[in-house]
């Protein structure tokens, strides 16, 4: 072969790279944190999900909660001449520049489950996030209207000291419950998101409520903790789900298995499909040139026993929680 | 008992009945006990309960510090072994689930001690090395699920109970009094203060130091995968992001307080549990007292510090001299 055939066919097989499997495919490149938790994981195989079902291509880095991983990423993302990024920023500061690069390339970068800082909000088409205050004041709604009007001490199991998640979550909640005046949080410590840090607190706040008479619900800041404090309470051979109530964020698929059981009443979740609203924003965005609101909220829905916990833990197992 | 506990432990005991009745007063039903499904049931037994995990690591810990070493990674080794134990606890019996947690412990030990015993690493970064790698692994395991199981004989060791007693307390007291037997017993515990003290010499003088060294990772290794099995089987699930994160800085702290130095060369088994016995004393305290949590950090530092001015050789020397100086002046 000569060298000039070599260049040729090199040449021929780039372009054939370089073309879209399929013209009008949307090729999509998606920088995720990396596997942080069972939530991340099911973020990560819903996001394929949602892909495949509209048939996007849809191009996945794990970026191992390295914002600098992040930044390679896109770059390449932006060198493949992708149609738009997906970003789960891993911190929200320092992506001023590689987002810019992006601008000037023409390619729309749409933010995943957590927002940049301020000064950056020109810089991509749309956020789709969930909003923790929301969370907590649907947990607080739930609460009070199940109570009622008879007087309910709660206690509370907060997320990590300074997480911003921790703090919007007991806003909301606060905000819920400050409308009833029968409500009243009685204790709160930190459980640091973790079950057996929520069932150590848990067996502290049994202990120091008289063994556990006097609470009448338990707040959670994610199902996990709620997970360790409903174990705790059985111990104390107390009923979670019917003497205390359980109200807790996140919709993690062991949550669902304690409803089952008759051991947890409600949870607001933290849905794992932020790709499917962004990959609709896109394709509108694409095809008609709509731009989209800078924030797209989405849905904390809330789920008792009442809405089949079994099928949702069926349905929720295999996502990689 | 005098070699178990010698008379420098005053100042932990004295220790420990200060936070027991600061605790009192945050909590007056502190002391309070009744049976629960056959087993105690109070804040008293939630401090020995609780304070299990790190009164293991605390065991292996002291006999490494003994050495002049550390060992960072128990806490890795933890969340390795607990990620095992709940991966097989739903289709192996409770012996296969044991032998292989405890003995990826023994595997990691053997790694930390061949680091530093054969090639001559820092202790610092050669268990750092594991520390890093030992969650990762743990995360491989698990495929970064929390991996559940309901084995009941695993189960009943985290929850269940032996005369009252939670099962992790009893297996604590199991392995205080073995180690205690082993090193104390015989003369393996004054050749490893030897190895502590002065490597060197204790080798010319024909201590087989590489040996000691080896042996005391592998130790610490095994209790820290003992430890870890406790965590997995106390909230029935594998939590490889979780499992004993930052413990084996508890751990160290805990060998600190029981009066043993990081240069070496001695150390008390005793004083090392009832370290983690304190530490855990003051975190249930803060718990049971209602105060927000920011405050929790600050209170556990003041506290720290106070316990180990107690010890100051320096400072005590210091009370005795005003002391003197006021009796002569009287």
């Amino acid at each position: 072969m000569t060298l000039k055939a070599l260049f040729a066919a090199s040449a021929t097989a780039a372009l054939l790279l370089a073309l879209p499997a399929n013209a009008g495919q949307l090729t999509i490149g998606f920088s995720q944190i990396g596997s942080e938790s069972g939530w991340r994981a099911a973020e990560t195989s819903v996001s394929k999900q949602e892909a495949a079902k509209r048939k996007v291509n849809l191009k996945i880095a794990d970026a191992q909660q390295k914002q600098e991983n992040q930044i390679k990423a896109i770059r390449s993302f932006i060198a493949q001449n992708v149609d738009a990024i997906f970003l789960a920023p891993v911190v929200s500061t320092g992506w001023d520049s590689v987002l810019k690069e992006a601008k000037e390339a023409k390619i729309p970068v749409v933010l995943l489950d957590r927002d940049i800082d301020p000064s950056g909000k020109e810089l991509y088409l749309t956020a789709v996030t969930s909003d923790s205050v929301h969370e907590g004041e649907v947990a607080g709604d739930w609460l009070a209207k199940t109570v009622g009007a008879k007087a309910c001490n709660i206690v509370e199991l907060q997320g990590t000291v300074g997480a911003s998640v921790a703090t919007n979550r007991k806003k909301g909640f606060d905000t819920a419950i400050a409308k009833h005046a029968n409500l009243k949080v009685v204790r709160s410590q930190t459980g640091d998101f973790t079950r057996a840090k929520g069932k150590e607190v848990m067996e502290s706040f049994i202990k120091a409520e008289g063994g556990g008479k006097s609470i009448c619900a338990v707040y959670a800041h994610n199902d996990d903790m709620m997970v360790g404090a409903i174990q705790a309470m059985k111990e104390a051979g107390l009923k979670p789900g019917k003497d205390v109530l359980t109200v807790s964020i996140d919709a993690v698929p062991d949550i669902f298995k304690a409803m089952v059981a008759g051991e947890a009443n409600a949870t607001v979740e933290l849905t794992p499909n932020m790709a499917g609203p962004a990959l609709d924003v896109v394709a509108a965005f694409k095809d008609k040139g709509t731009v989209p609101p800078k924030w797209i909220q989405t849905e904390s829905k809330l789920y008792t026993a009442a809405d089949d916990p079994q099928k949702i833990y069926d349905s929720k197992k295999g996502l990689g929680y | 008992m005098t070699a178990l506990l010698p008379r420098r432990g005053l100042a932990q005991i004295l220790a420990l009945i200060v936070i027991l009745a600061v605790d009192r007063v945050v909590s007056p039903q502190f002391f309070d006990l009744r049976l629960q499904d056959g087993r105690l049931f109070g804040s008293v037994i939630d401090v020995l309960n609780r304070g299990t995990p790190v009164a293991l690591l605390s065991l292996g810990m002291v006999l490494v510090i003994a050495t002049r070493g550390i060992d960072l990674s128990v806490g890795a080794v933890m969340a390795i072994a607990g990620a095992i134990a709940a991966s097989l606890a739903d289709s192996h019996g409770l012996p296969v689930v044991l032998a292989a947690a405890l003995g990826a412990g023994l595997v990691c030990g053997l790694w930390n001690g061949f680091l530093v015993a054969v090639l001559g690493m820092q202790p610092i970064v050669a268990t750092l090395i594991l520390m890093v790698a030992g969650r990762g692994i743990a995360q491989l395991i698990t495929e970064g699920r929390i991996v559940t199981f309901s084995s009941p004989d695993l189960v009943w060791l985290g929850n269940g109970a032996v005369l009252g007693l939670p099962v992790p307390v009893a297996i604590a007291l199991c392995m205080l009094i073995l180690t205690g037997v082993v090193v104390r017993g015989s003369a393996l515990g004054l050749l490893i203060e030897a190895t502590g003290g002065n490597a060197r010499a204790s080798e010319l003088a024909g201590v087989g130091t590489r040996a000691m060294i080896l042996a005391v990772y592998v130790w610490c290794g095994v209790c820290a995968a003992l430890a870890g099995v406790i965590a997995a089987a106390d909230i029935m699930g594998a939590d490889a992001n979780n499992a004993g994160l930052w413990l084996e800085l508890d751990a160290i702290l805990a060998v600190v307080i029981g009066g043993t130095s990081l240069f070496g060369g001695r150390f008390s088994l005793v004083l090392a549990v009832l370290g983690a016995l304190i530490i855990q004393t003051m975190n249930t305290g803060i718990l049971l007292s209602g105060y927000p949590p920011e405050f929790n950090l600050l209170v556990k530092a003041v506290v720290v510090l106070a316990v180990l001015l107690l010890q100051s050789p320096k400072l005590t020397g210091f009370a005795g001299i005003v002391a003197r100086l006021r009796r002569t002046k009287a």
